[in-house]
């Protein structure tokens, strides 16, 4: 079995009355794409931000790479190699989308806050900044500002950014909402690629990608864990079929 | 489109090079003016660090400018000038403390929140040195001798000359303004105005968004404090309301008048105001109704401040009037949480 | 301390905290439904004591100085909110800064002119003058007795509207959530507009109602302004509830901090917002941004 670059144990997080997550343990293997899905308000996003460290859970714990980051903020974190992408697209709008991701290299470089030199002329940064861009496919677009990117556009700006800061995680909160069939079909490709050599989190409604690429599958409702294990085995068991998945949609 | 840049250097190299033979033709009134407008385009162009390229409208930045004047004045003897090289390091010393004081309460608020935390504990410094003995109460202090700059018992520079000190300020505003530049610049500078366009994305990327923001803060108020040492030195008088939020208020003004998004802006901000007072306060008796007025049309007229106005000049048809992410428009509403 | 001098200078903790909260309760109101931060709300409250001084001058009468001062702040804030306040909604913070500080500086000067900048005093209602003999050698003033009164009244008044009324549900909605309360179909353009009159209506009052006890000076709405911003801050941006809380709280550390440590009363007000915002960043009853 490949090693474990993500491993929560017991994450619970409540909002006032509501248990937006509920005891939620899940491991992410390198070399691996684990999905979560579940229907709207199943907590998914909210376990994201609890392994991402923008929110702190009431219970539970989390390790990177075995160690115990629950107390660590998210830049923190970032920098021991999670990258995340959000639901609602977040990226820097005003510059150019080179720029993106030139920002991105820059956050894991050892000169990430030097106080001289010029941030736009170091080679190495530039140069992982270009990388991620072809990597993710919109290198074309290097100079365009990036709010004039396409909703897709912008979307792959966001993953290159992720990958420009070299993360051995990554989190994806439904990279694929609101693109177009060919921008989706292209996006696909790309997180199926990534997970060479990272250990991947991918949370999304879309049951086609989600059974194209999962190699492990964890089902939420409601905050909890319904249901985890191979998309085969999660696939087959009634509990999943009557509580999200429907039967016509199998 | 902003002006071409040959045309833009060439100009700061005139007025450089005016800057520099100005005490060879003024009278002595313009060169304290012109050392006094000086100090107060540092301060400006330090808060514009915090306000325009940090994203955070501070309202104390004012209170670091006099506290160090404070430090001075507290660190004067009374029958000789204090000595440059302890009194001023120690009042930046004092500021910087002040500063990482004040910028690690407020900095975990945001937007409304951190205007008000910093309106209150600029007030603070203020109430400490109205109400308590300390320095005198609300009367203020003298400093009856200005700092000596002595090396070997031989004095370089004599600070109570009026020529002496215009190019004390103009080389410590020189000073600034290259310590500035090269800051928005640099690796840190980028990142600062990452966290200001974006906190979340700038923070999951891996950017410690709290230190990077204190550190400017900080290094901001120092900056101020070298301004506000010389001016308590060039009046020698300081008082609390050198560290009232209405100089935090006017210090604000000179940013968004001169455009917040350039170094220089702020710095011809803090001229055109100073001059606009002095023309006002000399012909009309009741100028602050004037600048008032002006300072609400600067709000809905001019949001980009003077430096827009400038692009304005030289941009051809297609450039559009207001951008929306240009100038005032920008700082505050991004650093919402 | 006796007892008797304690008592005395609870009640004075308690009216300074009540004054405060009436004119915060402006302003966090101002702050929560328009999410504007209006640096000109002390200036309407030193404008209030000045339009007391000024009405009850010409008149002779407090009351109709309480009536006509009031009308004329509601009227300036309608007149301020049409013309300026109304194209600042949804722009940064920065804009909001200048334009009120724009503002101060345009009050000041037109009191200066209308009113020059001396110091001033107004007397109170003849049937509230006068004190009450607490013991032989203390007594109270009558009309800080009233003021309370009013105070509590007014407090019961602003509460009542805003947990009994649909102008209240309006107004909670809307500090809960401005896109929600525009699907109901609610006009915010004239809500916002009353909200920053009313709110400008009760700085004004603050200034009116102590004019009586405390001089009338141009400096006033400084400190004013200052107290009523660590009020906000202190209870939270858009919480009335909040801003009682954090006035009497600041009434209190005012009040007693002149009395047991003159020295440095007032930076122990600054000290307990500083404990507090350590404690709860957005305030004791503001909710998490
Ligand atoms: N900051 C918050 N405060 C209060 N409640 C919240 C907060 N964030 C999320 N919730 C609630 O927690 C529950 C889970 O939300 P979450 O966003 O995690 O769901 P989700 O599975 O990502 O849904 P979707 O598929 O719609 O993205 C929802 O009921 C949501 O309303
Ligand atoms: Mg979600």
């Amino acid at each position: 079995m490949a090693d474990i670059v993500l491993s929560a144990r017991h994450l619970t997080k409540r909002f006032g009355g509501l248990v937006a997550v509920s005891d939620v343990s899940i491991d992410v293997h390198r070399d691996e794409i684990h999905a979560v899905i579940g229907p709207n308000g199943a907590g998914k996003s909210t376990l994201v931000n609890l392994l991402s460290g923008e929110i702190t859970p009431g219970e539970g714990s989390v390790h990177l790479a075995g160690k115990d980051m629950t107390a660590r903020s998210p830049d923190q974190r970032a920098r021991a190699g999670l990258g995340r992408s959000y639901q609602k697209t977040t990226i820097f709008p005003d510059v150019s989308v080179f720029a993106n991701a030139r920002l991105a290299a820059q956050a894991r470089s050892p000169k990430a806050l030097r106080f001289f030199g010029d941030a736009g002329r170091d080679p190495v940064i530039n140069a992982q900044a270009a990388a991620a861009l072809s990597e993710a496919g919109i290198a074309a677009h290097a100079d365009t500002p990036a709010r004039h990117l396409s909703h897709g556009g912008q979307r792959q700006l966001e993953i290159a950014m992720v990958l420009a800061t070299t993360p051995s995680i990554l989190l994806l909160d439904e990279p694929l909402a609101g693109m177009g069939p060919a921008e989706a079909q292209d996006m696909i490709a790309l997180v199926s690629r990534l997970r060479n050599g990272r250990g991947i989190l991918l949370v999304e409604h879309d049951m086609d990608a989600v059974f194209a690429l999962a190699d492990r599958l964890t089902v939420m409702a409601d905050g909890h864990v319904i249901a985890t294990g191979t998309p085969a085995q999660v696939r087959a068991d009634p509990a999943v079929r009557v509580a999200y998945l429907g039967e016509d949609c199998l | 489109m902003t002006p071409p840049r040959a045309l833009t250097r060439s100009l700061l190299a005139a007025l450089l090079m005016a800057a520099l033979l100005l005490p060879m033709i003024a009278p002595t009134y313009y060169l304290q003016f012109f050392a006094k407008a000086m100090l107060l385009a540092i301060v400006a162009a330090s808060l514009n660090l915090v306000v325009g390229f940090g994203g955070m409208v501070s309202l104390c930045h004012g209170a670091f400018f006099g506290l160090a004047g404070y430090v001075l004045a507290l660190a004067s003897p009374s029958s000789s000038g204090a000595s440059l090289w302890t009194s001023l390091p120690l009042a930046l010393l004092v500021v910087a403390i002040a500063a990482a004081l004040v910028g690690a309460l407020a900095l975990r608020t945001r937007g409304i929140y951190f205007i008000m935390a910093t309106l209150a504990f600029g007030e603070m410094f203020f109430y400490f040195f109205h109400d308590t003995r300390v320095a005198n109460g609300s009367d203020g202090i003298y400093i009856y001798f200005e700092p000596e700059i002595v090396i070997a018992g031989w004095r370089l520079v004599d600070l109570g000359n009026k020529t002496s000190f215009y190019y004390v300020a103009l080389a410590s505003l020189l000073l600034a303004i290259i310590v500035i530049s090269t800051l928005v610049r640099s690796p840190f500078g980028a990142a600062l105005m990452a966290a200001r366009d974006n906190e979340q994305r700038a923070r999951s990327l891996g950017f410690p968004v709290f230190r990077i923001r204190l550190t400017a803060f900080v290094l901001a108020a120092v900056l101020a404090g070298i301004a506000g040492y010389f001016s308590a030195s060039q009046f020698g008088f300081v008082a609390p309301q050198t560290l009232g939020w209405h100089v935090s208020a006017t210090l604000l003004i000179m940013v968004v008048l001169g455009g917040m998004k350039s170094v220089l802006g702020p710095v011809f901000g803090a001229f055109v105001l100073l001059g606009l007072e002095e023309i006002l306060k000399s012909n009309i008796e009741h100028w602050k109704l004037i600048e008032g007025v002006i300072v609400i049309a600067l709000v809905f007229m001019l949001p980009g401040g003077l430096q827009h106005l400038a692009q304005l000049a030289f941009s051809d048809r297609r450039a559009p009037a207001g951008q929306p992410g240009s100038g005032a428009s920008r700082a505050g509403r991004q650093h919402h949480g | 301390m006796d007892i008797a001098t304690f008592s005395v200078q609870l009640l004075n903790a308690v009216q300074h905290g009540l004054v405060l909260f009436l004119v915060a309760s402006g302003l966090t109101l101002v702050f929560g439904i328009l999410g504007v931060i209006n640096l000109a709300h002390g200036a309407f409250y030193m404008l209030g004591a000045y339009l007391a001084y000024w009405i009850a001058g010409y008149t002779g009468s407090f009351a109709l100085a309480l009536v006509g001062g009031v009308a004329i702040a509601f009227l300036l804030g309608l007149v301020l909110e049409e013309a300026f306040v109304k194209r600042l909604i949804g722009r940064d913070h920065l804009a909001q800064v200048l334009l009120s500080y724009g503002l101060i500086l345009v009050i000041d000067e037109v009191r200066q002119i209308l009113f020059g900048k001396d110091v001033h005093s107004v007397a109170p209602p003849a049937w509230l003058q006068g004190s009450i003999e607490l013991t032989d050698v203390l007594s109270y003033p009558v009309y800080r007795l009233a003021l309370c009164i009013a105070c509590l009244v007014l407090a019961g008044i602003i509460f009542f509207i805003i947990q009994k009324t649909r102008l209240g549900m309006i107004l909670r909605a809307g500090a809960e959530n401005r896109d929600m309360t525009r699907a109901l179909g609610i006009s915010f353009d004239r809500v916002n507009r009353y909200v920053f009159a009313g709110g400008i209506a009760l700085a004004a009052l603050g200034g009116i109602l102590v004019a009586p006890i405390s001089t009338v000076f141009p400096g006033m709405g400084d400190s004013m302004l200052i107290l009523s911003f660590v009020v906000v801050v202190l209870g939270g941006i858009g919480s009335v509830a909040g801003a009682a809380f954090g006035a009497l709280l600041i009434g209190l550390t005012d009040t007693f901090g002149k009395v047991f440590f003159p020295q440095v009363s007032s930076i122990l007000v600054y000290l307990l917002m500083v404990i507090i915002l350590l404690w709860r960043p957005n305030g004791l009853l503001g909710r998490a941004s």
